[in-house]
C-alpha cells in the first residue's frame, strides 16, 4: 500500500502548518482530493483498486476533520511538534482553572436540575464566547510565540470547554425531548 | 467510406463502451428502476407502460410467485401469502415491527431477523425483497437489451447497518451487482440539483411508505455534501393509513375484523388518503364479509387532525438534523419534497410553516429517487462524461460504538461522519492474566447498550497473559461508502488479531445466503458451477479492461521491464478467462492483482498530485 504515512495532513492539503487555517482553501483542497480518490470513482474497477481508494478517501476525510476542528487541529500541531499534550497523564492544572471548572459545572447542574432551558441557553452562549477567547490565545501561542508548553495547557482547557458544551447540549436535548 | 471496426472475439471492445447500469428505488410501497439513456435519466416501464411496481410478493400454492399488480389483486383473498411493505421487516426482529397484531402474516419469531411462514415455506424479508429486485432486473435487461453491469440501490438514509446489509443481501440473491447503496434523500438531491443547477444549502424531506428521512446538503460546484441526516426508519405513509384505518373501526363501531376484512379496510383507508390530496372529503362505503356495512365520510380536516401527531413526529428529526448541521431553518435555501406521502396537503403546510417557505414540489416525488440513483449508477459504471462530473460526500446516519463496563456505550464513530471513515479505540484487560476479550458492536445515539441496536459480537483470543490494564487492544472500525461496517481488533504488543466483517445479529448468515442462492438456482435450472464461472470471468475481464485503460493513460509510469511483466500478466489472465475452470481464474485474478499492485499505487499517487497541481507553491510553508 502506497499511502504515505509520513506526509502530514497540512502537506496533503497543501496548507501552511499553522493553527490559523483558511477554511475555504481547506474545503476546496478536500473536494479536490476526494474527487480523485473517492470510492465512487473506482466503483467499476477491480476490488484491489476499490480497497486502495477506500483507504485513501478515509485518510483524506480524517485529514479534513483534523484540520477543520480547532481542538483537533491544535492537538495535531502539538503532535507534529513532538509535544505531549498530556491529555491522559497531566492532571496538574492550575487551582484557578479547577475553580473555574467547578463553577461552570455547578451552574450547568443547577440549571439542568431546575429544568431551566433559558438558563442553559444563556450558559451555552457564554461558553461559546469563552471558547472564542481561549482559541484566540491558542492561536497566539502556537503561531506567534511558538510556546508549545503553554499551548498544551490551553488545549486541555479547550477540551474541558468542549466537554461541558456537550453536556449542555445533552441537557437541552433531554429537556426538549 | 469509413470501415467499421470489429474487435477480435474475446478481446475487449473499445474502452469507452457504454456499460448498462441502473438505479433501483426499492420502496416500501412501490419500486422503480431507471437508467440514463442518451444523457437523460428515465424510468423504465413494464409492458403496460407502468413505471411503478408495487412492492408486493405473493407466494402461490401452486409454487408460482407473483410480484407487483398481480400480487396486489390477491391481497384480500390470500392475505397470508401476499407480502406487502416487506421493507419494514428488513434487518428487524418481530418486536421491532409496529402494528404486528393487525398484520395478516404468520410470523416466525426467533433470534435475528423476522421470518414469514408462507404456503411455500418460511421466507426471510431478504428473499421477498429479492423477488421484487428480480422483476426489476428482468425489466431492465429486456429494455436495455443486455446484462446489467451493476445497479445503485437506494436505501433510507436512516437505515442502520443491519438494514443496509439485508438490502445488499437481497440484491445478491437477485443476481444484481451492487455498485453502491445510495441514501434516498441524497439520490433525490442529485436529481434535483443537477436538473436545476442548484447551489447552496438544501433540505430533503423524504416521507416514503414506511420510512422518514431528513437530510441537509450543501451543493457547491458539482459537490453534493451531506452535512447531516436524521429520520425515523419506522415512520411513513403506512402509519397515516393505519391511523385512518383505526379511526374507521372506531367510527363504524366494528368488532375486531377478520384478517381479510382488515386488509379490505386498510385498502379503503389508503384510497381515502389519496383522494383527500385532491378532494375535501372522501366517502368510505364497504360491505364486510361479516355483513356489517361501513358507510362514513372522512373530511380533509378530520384526517389532518387524527394524524397531527405523526406530522409533528417528522419535525423532531428535522430539528435534530439542523442542529447537527449548525443551521437555523431560515438558512436553508430550499426544501425538496420526496416520497408519495409528501402529497398530503397538511404535510406540505407543516413543512412550509417550519422552514418559512413553500417547499419545492416541482418534481415527481415518486420518481425522483430512482432518477437520481440512475444518474449515479451511470457515473459509477464509468460512463461519466467529463462535463457532468460531480462528487457525492455522504455521511453515516447513526453513531457506532462498543459496549464497555456496566452496559454503557463507548462511541467510536460519531453520527454524520463523512464516508468512508475509520476510527480506532484502545481498550485494556480487566483482570490479571486475562487472555480473551469479547466485543459487542452497537449502533445508536443512546448511552445504554440496551437502548441501541446490537450489530455484532466477536471475541479476540490469545492475548498474552499480563497484569490487568497492561495489554493494549486496539479496535478499528472501518465504514465504507455504502455505510457498511467492518471491525478488527488487535493486541498491540503481540500482534494477535481478530477481524470480523460485521454480520449483523439481525442479518442472514453466509450459510443461509449460500443455501438461498443454491435453491434459487436449482429453481431456475441453472447450476452453481456455471454461475461461479461467470462471476470470475466477469471479474477477470473487468481487471483486464481496467489494466488496459491504465496502460493507455499512464503507461509512462512503468519502465520497460515492468511494462513487459504487466503485458504478460494480461495475456495470461485472458487465456485463463477463456477457459472454464473458475478456481484457476480466481487464482489468476489474485496473481494479476499482485503484479499490477505497484502500478495502481503509482497511478493513485499521480492522481492525488494532479488534484493539487496548479496550486501556487508560495502558499506552502516548507
Amino acid at each position: 500500500m502506497s499511502i504515505d504515512l509520513t506526509q502530514d495532513y497540512f502537506s496533503l492539503f497543501e496548507l501552511p502548518r499553522a493553527y490559523a487555517v483558511d477554511d475555504r482553501a481547506l474545503e476546496a483542497a478536500w473536494h479536490r482530493l476526494q474527487s480523485q480518490v473517492h470510492p465512487d470513482r473506482y466503483a467499476h474497477l477491480p476490488d484491489a483498486d476499490k480497497r486502495r481508494s477506500m483507504q485513501w478517501a478515509t485518510r483524506v476525510n480524517e485529514g479534513f476533520r483534523t484540520l477543520q476542528k480547532p481542538l483537533a487541529r491544535a492537538q495535531y500541531l502539538l503532535v507534529l511538534a513532538g509535544v505531549d499534550a498530556g491529555v491522559e497523564t497531566n492532571t496538574a492544572m492550575s487551582a484557578e482553572f479547577l475553580m473555574e471548572q467547578m463553577e461552570w459545572r455547578e451552574a450547568v447542574e443547577e440549571a439542568r436540575a431546575a429544568g431551566e432551558v433559558g438558563e442553559l441557553e444563556k450558559l451555552h452562549t457564554r461558553l461559546l464566547q469563552h471558547a472564542r477567547e481561549v482559541r484566540a490565545a491558542l492561536e497566539r501561542q502556537l503561531d506567534i510565540d511558538h510556546d508549545y508548553a503553554q499551548a498544551a495547557d490551553t488545549v486541555r482547557r479547550l477540551m474541558f470547554i468542549e466537554k461541558l458544551q456537550h453536556e449542555i447540549d445533552d441537557a437541552l436535548l433531554a429537556l426538549e425531548g | 467510406m469509413a470501415l467499421l471496426q470489429i474487435a477480435e472475439p474475446g478481446m475487449s471492445t473499445a474502452p469507452h463502451q457504454h456499460r448498462l447500469a441502473v438505479g433501483i428505488d426499492l420502496g416500501t410501497t412501490n419500486s422503480l428502476v431507471a437508467t440514463v439513456r442518451n444523457g437523460i435519466a428515465v424510468c423504465l416501464p413494464d409492458e403496460a407502460g407502468r413505471s411503478m411496481l408495487p412492492s408486493a410478493v405473493r407466494y402461490r400454492a401452486d409454487g408460482g410467485i407473483d410480484v407487483g399488480q398481480v400480487a396486489l389483486k390477491a391481497q384480500t383473498t390470500d392475505a397470508r401469502n401476499t407480502i406487502l411493505s416487506v421493507k419494514r421487516f428488513m434487518g428487524r426482529g418481530v418486536k421491532d415491527v409496529a402494528h404486528v397484531e393487525t398484520m395478516p402474516y404468520d410470523f416466525e419469531d426467533g433470534p435475528g431477523m423476522v421470518r414469514l411462514r408462507t404456503v411455500q415455506g418460511v421466507k426471510s424479508p431478504v428473499e421477498v425483497s429479492a423477488e421484487v429486485l428480480r422483476v426489476l432486473r428482468a425489466r431492465a435487461e429486456a429494455s436495455l437489451g443486455g446484462a446489467l453491469c451493476g445497479a445503485v440501490i437506494t436505501v433510507p438514509a436512516y437505515f442502520d447497518d443491519a438494514q443496509r446489509q439485508a438490502t445488499k443481501d437481497a440484491a445478491r440473491l437477485a443476481g444484481v451487482d451492487v455498485l453502491r447503496l445510495l441514501n434516498e434523500p441524497t439520490a433525490a438531491a442529485v436529481a434535483y440539483g443537477l436538473d436545476n443547477a442548484a447551489e447552496g444549502v438544501y433540505a430533503v424531506y423524504d416521507l416514503g411508505g414506511g420510512t422518514f428521512d431528513l437530510s441537509i446538503l450543501k451543493l457547491s460546484r458539482g459537490v453534493f455534501e451531506v452535512l447531516s441526516t436524521n429520520g425515523d426508519a419506522a415512520l411513513g405513509g403506512d402509519d397515516f393509513d393505519h391511523r385512518l384505518f383505526c379511526s374507521i373501526l372506531e367510527r363504524a363501531a366494528i368488532d375486531p375484523p377478520s384478517l381479510e376484512d382488515a386488509r379490505r379496510l386498510q385498502m379503503k383507508a389508503r384510497e381515502a388518503k389519496e383522494l383527500l390530496t385532491s378532494c375535501e372529503e372522501a366517502p368510505i362505503h364497504v360491505r364486510l364479509s361479516s355483513g356489517e356495512l361501513v358507510d362514513i365520510v372522512i373530511t380533509r380536516e378530520d384526517f389532518a387532525e387524527m394524524t397531527r401527531h405523526l406530522v409533528q413526529k417528522t419535525l423532531t428529526p428535522v430539528r435534530k438534523a439542523l442542529r447537527d448541521a449548525g443551521l437555523a431553518p431560515d438558512e436553508v435555501k430550499g426544501v425538496v419534497m420526496v416520497g408519495g406521502a409528501t402529497r398530503m396537503p397538511h404535510i406540505q403546510r407543516a413543512v412550509a410553516t417550519f422552514f418559512g417557505q413553500e417547499p419545492l414540489t416541482n418534481l415527481d416525488p415518486d420518481k425522483v429517487v430512482a432518477l437520481g440513483a440512475a444518474m449515479q449508477a451511470n457515473a459509477l459504471a464509468g460512463n461519466r462524461a467529463q462535463e457532468d462530473d460531480w462528487l457525492l460526500l455522504d455521511v453515516i446516519p447513526l453513531s457506532l460504538g462498543l459496549e464497555t463496563m456496566g452496559g454503557l456505550v463507548e462511541k467510536v464513530v460519531p453520527r454524520n461522519s463523512t464516508l468512508p471513515v475509520a476510527r480506532a479505540q484502545e481498550f485494556t484487560t480487566f483482570k490479571d492474566g486475562q487472555t480473551a476479550m469479547a466485543f459487542h458492536v452497537v449502533q445508536g445515539e443512546r448511552e445504554l447498550v440496551a437502548d441501541c441496536r446490537s450489530l455484532a459480537r466477536f471475541e479476540l483470543r490469545g492475548i498474552p497473559p499480563l497484569v490487568a490494564g497492561a495489554a493494549r487492544i486496539r479496535v478499528s472500525f472501518q465504514v465504507d461508502a455504502d455505510g457498511l461496517l467492518s471491525v478488527s481488533a488487535r493486541e498491540m504488543s503481540s500482534g494477535v488479531e481478530a477481524s470480523v466483517l460485521v454480520k449483523p445479529s439481525y442479518g442472514l448468515s453466509d450459510d443461509e445466503i449460500t443455501q438461498m442462492l443454491k435453491s434459487g438456482i436449482e429453481h431456475a435450472g441453472d447450476d452453481m458451477m456455471s454461475r461461479a464461472l461467470r462471476e470470475q470471468q466477469v471479474e477477470g475481464q473487468r481487471m483486464i479492461e481496467a489494466a488496459e485503460r491504465a496502460l493507455a493513460s499512464d503507461g509512462d509510469l512503468l519502465d520497460v521491464e515492468e511494462r513487459g511483466a504487466i503485458d504478460a500478466a494480461i495475456a495470461e489472465l485472458r487465456a485463463l478467462c477463456a477457459g472454464s475452470d473458475h478456481r484457476a481464474i480466481k487464482t489468476g485474478i489474485d496473481a494479476f492483482a499482485r503484479t499490477t499492485d505497484e502500478f495502481a499505487a503509482r497511478r493513485m499517487d499521480k492522481s492525488i498530485r494532479s488534484a493539487l497541481a496548479g496550486h501556487k507553491v508560495d502558499e506552502l510553508e516548507l
